[in-house]
Order: structure tokens, then sequence, then C-alpha cells
């Protein structure tokens, strides 16, 4: 008997704003000039913290970090696209949808500066955030576990989203995480920030798929390549995954085809595995610029805007820089308070020589 | 002989078993172009190409899963977990089918594959890249593991765990990696997997450590030398599993009293283990209670805290002073 297809498959790629910064207009999202401004400020805000952290680090005031720079319309407008309702599970390069979200830039400093205090939510707050995942990989199948939760509790609208590199789909992990998301039919959008590079390894070695969208259509959800730098496209891609996941349409995966414009960590050299000539051709798709041009086209936007909002940005950083330097508050023994939520004499005894430890080492200085 | 650090000492290991046998190959995350994130198996890409050195998508239970089964088909391949804190992705093959393939087969297939996993703190890292976690790997029959302390026996270790018939986890202290450089000798010195070093012998305490410890220690035992005059008899683990107990047990019979240096946390470690196996092998020859200095039963502090948790040399130096004063 003849062979019979039985499935096939095709993946669309979405673009609204280019890198002139021309827009679609059938495409053009519904954002109100206020929503526009909201965003390319958090954007903005996610650049200069970038670069002032870059400093710091190189000056030894705070420790490793991996920087966003180039990223910024792959992960923020995603959130920008979600509610406070919704959950954000991050992996570590997306800490300009963590400041959107609530998060301080103090507490991302005292983070790298190597406190687990970085990692706590006000006390008051109901931020559905949850902290940095440095496991490559691991994070996706929490948010399918968050949106399972939120359907039992009596929110089936809520939805999570989880971001994840072009190298965490190489982890078991990811593929368990979009199965049981599909299985469960969970309104969970997995955003694969595809950045070319895995430290040294390029995507070419990473996968042989011709995207990374279509590693949803094995598990029957809806894949889409976007670009990854078109903060227009990006907010667009993610609503209507939220739209469809609220309405019982399930999960999405979204590619957002972007690119990691600076090192992988401030303990690597990217120069040993690739070209800055490569790193030039995409300094000039900056998700930025295009969306400053966009703004401008506009009329939303100007040199004096820009010039005002970088005094302004500054003026905030540089106070919680100072914030962050006056912070002296670690007690050497507070991670004996949580490793349990129950009392257990060994931790008890063990916080006691600790103690006792501390105070001999301070007789030998 | 030229003085290497510890990074230059395995990467020198690495070069010369590929040299000496095709069979060897590196496989990893960034071990090929980039030449390891710590730069360990530097050149050898370049040197060896890519069938050997590979670069491979990121999944840990893929880089040992493959290793297991080019193990089994005659290659020697030594795999990379980029930091240990990602290396527990590779427990269920490494525990459900590197340990147990020989057991399983009644030695028809077997695994002679080796993970390189830098391992420990000190270095100011991020979460998941400080701890120390020998035990998880130690408590798997059928797995050997093994910790250098200089650059000299992580060279010879090196060459042992690729020639090894069986599954080797092969621990790196990153806090030593470039902490000092030690003479290595051009042509490899055959070290036994499975024995410790006597480094100095001695006749009034031993005391045991093994990997970054043991830099720390030796500073201990040279203040309480020159402190009090003892004779100390420090000992360099070198393999965790299978433990070498009959040289700790000489030893304690030796000289009545044994202190233990350990960064992992104190329950359950390995220092445990050389207490029971002393209290099976010389018990009577005790003249104190074994002093452990270890790690805390805690989560691996971030790095604003991490050199609180570590042992020092003050608290090393009180540990064995504490034996000596029972």
């Amino acid at each position: 008997m003849p062979l019979k297809d039985i499935a096939s498959f095709k993946i669309s790629r979405l673009e609204i704003l280019d890198e002139q910064g021309q827009v679609d207009k059938d495409l053009e999202p519904d954002l109100s000039k206020d929503e526009l401004l909201e965003l390319y400020r958090h954007m903005v805000w996610a650049r200069v913290t970038d670069e002032r952290m870059l400093k710091l680090q190189r000056q030894g005031r705070i420790g490793t970090f991996g920087p966003s720079t180039g990223q910024e319309a792959a992960h923020i407008a995603p959130m920008f696209a979600a509610t406070d309702k919704d959950w954000f599970v991050g992996a570590f390069r997306e800490h300009g949808a963590r400041l959107m979200r609530g998060e301080k830039l103090l507490r991302h400093l005292v983070y790298y500066n190597g406190f687990e205090e970085g990692n706590v939510n006000a006390p008051d707050s109901s931020q559905r955030n949850l902290p940095v995942s440095v496991i490559v990989g691991a994070q996706p199948l929490h948010a399918v576990g968050l949106a399972y939760a939120m359907r039992m509790k009596g929110e089936p609208e809520t939805a999570a989203l989880a971001f994840m590199g072009d190298g965490a789909t190489s982890e078991g992990d990811f593929h368990e995480a979009l199965n049981f998301a599909a299985v469960w039919n969970l309104p969970v959008v997995f955003v694969v920030q595809n950045n070319q590079w895995a430290i040294s390894v390029p995507r070419s070695k990473q996968t042989k798929a011709a995207t990374f969208a279509q590693k949803a259509v094995a598990y029957e959800m809806p894949g889409i390549q976007v670009d990854g730098n078109d903060v227009l496209a990006m907010y667009e891609a993610t609503r209507e995954a939220l739209e469809r996941g609220r309405s019982g349409g399930g999960p999405t995966l979204i590619e957002a085809v972007t690119y990691r414009l600076m090192m992988h960590t401030t303990a690597d050299d990217q120069y040993k595995y690739r070209s800055k000539e490569e790193e030039e051709v995409w300094w000039k798709r900056d998700p930025l610029v295009r969306f400053r041009k966009y703004l401008e086209e506009k009329g939303f936007w100007d040199d004096a805007a820009q010039a005002s909002l970088d005094e302004e940005l500054k003026a905030r950083m540089d106070e919680q820089v100072a914030a962050f330097e006056a912070q002296t508050d670690f007690p050497p023994e507070t991670p004996f308070d949580h490793v349990f939520g129950t009392r257990h004499d060994v931790i008890e005894e063990q916080k006691a020589a600790f103690l006792d430890e501390l105070r001999k080492e301070a007789g030998d200085a | 002989m030229p003085k290497l650090n510890m990074v230059q000492a395995i990467n020198l290991a690495l070069d010369e078993a590929m040299a000496a046998d095709e069979n060897v190959l590196v496989l990893g995350e960034d071990v090929g172009v980039d030449g390891g994130v710590f730069r360990v198996t530097d050149g050898l890409h370049a040197k060896y190409g890519e069938a050997r050195v590979i670069d491979t998508p990121l999944a840990e239970s893929g880089i040992i899963g493959t290793s297991i089964g080019m193990a089994m088909a005659g290659l020697r391949p030594v795999g990379e977990m980029q930091f240990s804190g990602f290396s527990y992705l590779m427990i269920p093959q490494l525990e459900g089918h590197a340990a147990r393939m020989r057991s399983r087969t009644q030695g028809q297939f077997t695994v002679p594959l080796v993970m390189r996993l830098p391992y420990g703190g000190g270095v100011r890292a991020l979460e998941h890249h400080s701890e120390s976690r020998e035990v998880y790997y130690a408590h798997t029959p059928g797995v050997k593991v093994v910790i250098p302390s200089g650059p000299r026996n992580a060279r010879a270790l090196m060459r042992a765990a690729i020639d090894d018939p069986d599954p080797v986890v092969y621990m790196e202290p990153k806090r030593s990696y470039r902490a000092f450089k030690e003479e290595v000798p051009e042509s490899n010195e055959p070290v036994e997997i499975g024995k410790a070093e006597i480094v100095q012998e001695g006749t009034d305490i031993t005391v045991v450590a093994w990997g970054a410890m043991m830099h720390t220690t030796k500073k201990a035992v040279a203040e309480v030398e020159s402190a009090r005059g003892a004779s100390v008899e420090l000992i360099d683990l070198l393999t965790i599993s299978p433990l070498d107990g009959n040289a700790i047990a000489d030893s304690v019979r030796k000289t009545g009293r044994l202190a233990i240096v350990q960064e992992a946390p104190r329950s359950f470690g390995a220092a445990s283990e050389i207490i029971a196996v002393v209290n099976d092998k010389a018990l009577m020859y005790l003249e104190a209670s074994v002093q452990r200095v270890t790690g805390y039963d805690v989560v691996t502090p971030y790095f604003g805290r991490e050199l609180h948790y570590m042992p020092t040399v003050g608290r090393a130096r009180r540990g064995i002073e504490q034996a000596l004063d029972f």
C-alpha cells in the first residue's frame, strides 16, 4: 500500500516593526501612547542598568552576571502583555522584565553581590515572580505546575510565562514541560529567547531543526517564530498566546529570534568563539533603536524627551546603587534559619557551633 | 620538570591520553572552540579536531548517556559537567546504567568513562557553582570517585581515570585550579585509584583531607607543628570511593589520633565514613575521639557568605589541636 501523508506542519514568522522602525499598519498592536511610552521606559531602564552593572562588576563591586543587552524586546514585551496575576518564570537573562515586574534594582545588586536577600520579593507584595533559575531548562516545568495549581485554585484564566534560552531546548526538562503543558491543556507561554549562542555553542550545533518554534509541533501546540528584537511583534505574539491560553486553548511556544550583544556572563570572553563583525550586524538590529524611531515617527518622542528620561533614570540608578552600598546587614548565620521550615537539633547545634567558630576566627584575626 | 597549575596539568593529561590512544575523546558544553569555561580543554579542539573534541548540545544527561554508549563500544570518553552543580542531571544515567552495566551483564559490557566535575567553593561564583557533593557519587556502587589536590596528582589521577576499566567521577577543586603551581614530571607517574597518599609521615596524630581542603590543611598542620612541635602524619585521600580505609587505619594504629577536614556538609560525608572505617579497623588504638572539621548542613550560601561556611586554616588547626589535647 502506498505511504499516506498523515501529518504536516508549517511555521510562521511574525514581524511588525522593521529595523528602520517602519511599522506594518495591518499588524500594529492596539497600544495607547501611554502604554507605548511605558514599555519604552522599561526597555531603556533595562539597558542602562545593564550598562551600570557591567561597570560595577568590572570595579569588583558586584560578582558575575549575565547582561541582557539586545534582548530587551524579547523578554520585556511578553511580560508587558501579561498581567500582575500571571506568573513570571525566568531563567537568568530577563532582568528587564524583573524590574518591570516590581523588583528593585537594589535587589538585583544584592543578588549579584552574593546574597540570597536579593531573591526576596517585598514582604507586602503579591509578586508572582519566581527567582532566577541558573540550572538551564529546569524552570519551564515549574511554570506548568503553577498554571495547573491556578486552575485548581479557581484562577483558570491565570497564565504562566516561562523564559529560557536556545540552549535550554536541548535539555530533557524542556521537552517534558512542553508535553505536560499540552497534555494538561494549560495556559502556559513558553518563550525561547534564541540569542544564537549558548555560551560558545552556536545555534547550528544546538539543533538541526530549522526553527525552535517547530519544536511545538510534536507536542500539538501552536509554535511561532517572532523577530525577537521587534517589541511590537513580541507583544502581539504573546497577547495572542495569552488570549488563547486563557480561553482554554492550551500552551504556546514562542521563539524570539534575538541576539546576546554582550558576553555570556562577565566571566566569559565572547571573542574566543565569535567575531566583532558578527556583533556589529546585530547592533544594527538593536530593539531600542527601532522602537524609538517608531515612537518618533508617531510624534510621541524626541531628543528632549530622551534627555529628560536619561537624566531621570540616572538619578534613580544612583539612588539605588547608593542604597546598595549602604546595605551591610547580612548576618553570617542567616542560612541556618532557612534550611527547613521546622526546627531540628542538627541545625541548631551546628548553628551554635558555627557562631562559636566565628568568635574564635575573630579572636584569631 | 615544568611548573604547572592544576588547569594546565589536567590539560596535559588529556593531551597525553589523546595522543597515546585515538579512542580517547572529550565531550561537553563549551569544551571545544572555547576550551571549556575554565580552559581545561584549551587547545585540544585545534589539535585533535571536532570528532574527538565535541561541543555537545546543552544536556548533561545527553553527555553521559552517549558516553555510556561510546564506552561500551570501545571508546574512552572524557565528559565534562560544566559545574558539578549541573551534574545532578547526569545521575539517572550514572546510577541507572554506567554504574551497573558491568554487574548487570557480569562483565560482558563495561563502561570505562570519565566524568569531570569542577566543584567546590571559594571562587565568588553564582548559585550551583560552589558546592561539594562527592558523596552523591561515592554512594553509588560501581562508580569510582577521585579528587586531586594539586597539579601533580591531578595529572597522574586523570591518566589513571582514563585507563580505568570502570566509570570514574573526577572532581576538580576549582579553588585550586590556579591557586598554585607544582613541578609536574615530564613522563607520567602512575598512581593507583583507590589508594590514599601519605603526604608526610608523623607519630602524634593522623590528619586526613582531600581536594581544596588539602591546601588549607597543610597550612594548619604547619601551624600545629611549629606552635607545639607535634609530629603530624598527613594523608591525602585522593580517592573518595573505593576508600583506602587500610591506609588510614594503619596510620591511626601508629598515631592513636585522627582529625579530618572536609569541605562538604557535615552529615553523611566522607569524614563520617572514615570514622566508621576506623571504628571497624582500629578502634582500640584511638586515644581521642576523632575530630571532624567540615562544612555545615545548609544549602551552600551565595558567595557573600560562603567563606564563613568553608573550613578555614584556623578551624582546621583547632580541630587538630582538639584531637591532640583530648
